[in-house]
């Protein structure tokens, strides 16, 4: 009996494929964010407040992962921008190679940045990387304050967690503080951001986190090109 | 539930090793799963035994190691076990600790008969 050292990722094909799609973003100085959630934490909900309050000559085109229906891309694709769907049939997330699919007959030259909307679910999606700059992990305030300590892999993951649904919190037993402490145990370098996609606040927070990123994404781009 | 995907990705890289060395048979395959990995280790064996279940790969072992998280002291580079979500440094006290191990999902080893 021999023993052979191989030393390599399980899910090596998806992640070659989406270090390709990462170079390929980073030479067009695209920002691409992957949102994370479970079902019902308002992704849609705050890409259409997003969506709404870009400048319409923004370069911004959405891919929205679910299961079935084509329901996320009608409601999404009323603003204007490029925005398509993923149906998986069935799979739990989406891979690198079904973005590379997606994004075929998009020329990557026309866009700033990508937002990806995976399908609902804090377990499967956090294992594939998509070649994103970041992934977002929404938390909203009608689920437990302790999904950061049941989910730890994703909420580790995630460079930022959105507190949604923050106008709901005089009406529900949700503890935001205990939220981001648990949230910050998993990862203490969290950023966070509150945010109510029906009263509008904590919006500005957000979108000017995404346009700093963008800049940043832009930045390495000049950097490249010298 | 994306276990059962993952233990087809397993099986799909032993069948790429297989193809390099002919003659030989690989008849376990060791895999590392980091406590952050989010996959799930029962379902996972459960998985890969449905899968190989009346096929020419029935033989094959899945063994699975688990690899807790990790941490080390940006201060005083001490490395420990974090439990319980407990960032804090034992030994200096500190709390900007970074993560150095927990996320594998891994292929380690192959054996094989020649």
């Amino acid at each position: 009996m021999n023993r052979i050292a191989v030393e390599k990722k399980v899910l090596n094909e998806n992640q070659v494929l989406a270090e390709q799609l990462r170079e390929r973003y980073r030479e067009h100085g695209i920002l691409c964010v992957n949102l994370i959630s479970a079902p019902g934490s308002g992704k849609t909900a705050l890409l259409e407040r997003t969506l709404e309050r870009m400048d319409k000559s923004a370069r911004v085109a959405v891919l929205t992962g679910d299961l079935q229906t084509e329901n996320d891309a009608k409601r999404l694709a009323k603003f204007g921008f490029p925005v398509k769907q993923i149906t998986t049939g069935g799979t739990c997330h989406l891979d690198a190679k079904m973005i590379g699919k997606h994004l075929e007959d998009w020329k990557l030259e026309d866009l700033d940045l990508l937002i990806v909307e995976n399908v609902g679910n804090l377990v499967c999606p956090s294992s594939y990387d998509l070649g994103e700059d970041a992934k977002i992990v929404l938390l909203s305030t009608t689920e437990g304050e302790d999904k950061p300590l049941k989910y730890p892999s994703i909420f580790f993951k995630s460079e930022l967690m959105v507190m949604t649904k923050i106008d709901l919190l005089p009406y529900v037993p949700f503890k935001a503080e205990l939220a981001r402490e648990n949230a910050r145990r998993v990862h203490p370098q969290m950023e966070i951001i509150e945010l109510s996609s029906t009263t509008g606040e904590g919006l500005d927070a957000w979108m000017e986190w995404l346009k700093a990123r963008r800049q940043k994404a832009r930045q390495k781009l000049q950097a490249v090109k010298g | 539930m994306h276990e059962l995907g993952i233990a087809t990705s397993i099986l799909e890289c032993v069948q790429a090793e297989a193809a390099r060395h002919p003659g030989a048979r690989i008849t376990k395959v060791g895999v590392k799963i980091g406590e952050l990995s989010g996959v799930d280790r029962d379902a996972l064996q459960f998985g890969f035994e449905v899968l190989v279940k009346d096929t020419d790969w029935e033989r094959l072992v899945l063994e699975l190691e688990y690899i807790p998280r990790l941490q080390r002291c940006s201060k005083c580079a001490h490395e420990f076990r974090m439990t319980d979500f407990d960032p804090q440094c034992p030994r200096c006290g500190d709390f900007q600790t970074q993560c150095i191990g927990g996320e594998e999902l891994d292929i380690a080893y192959m054996e094989v008969d020649e």
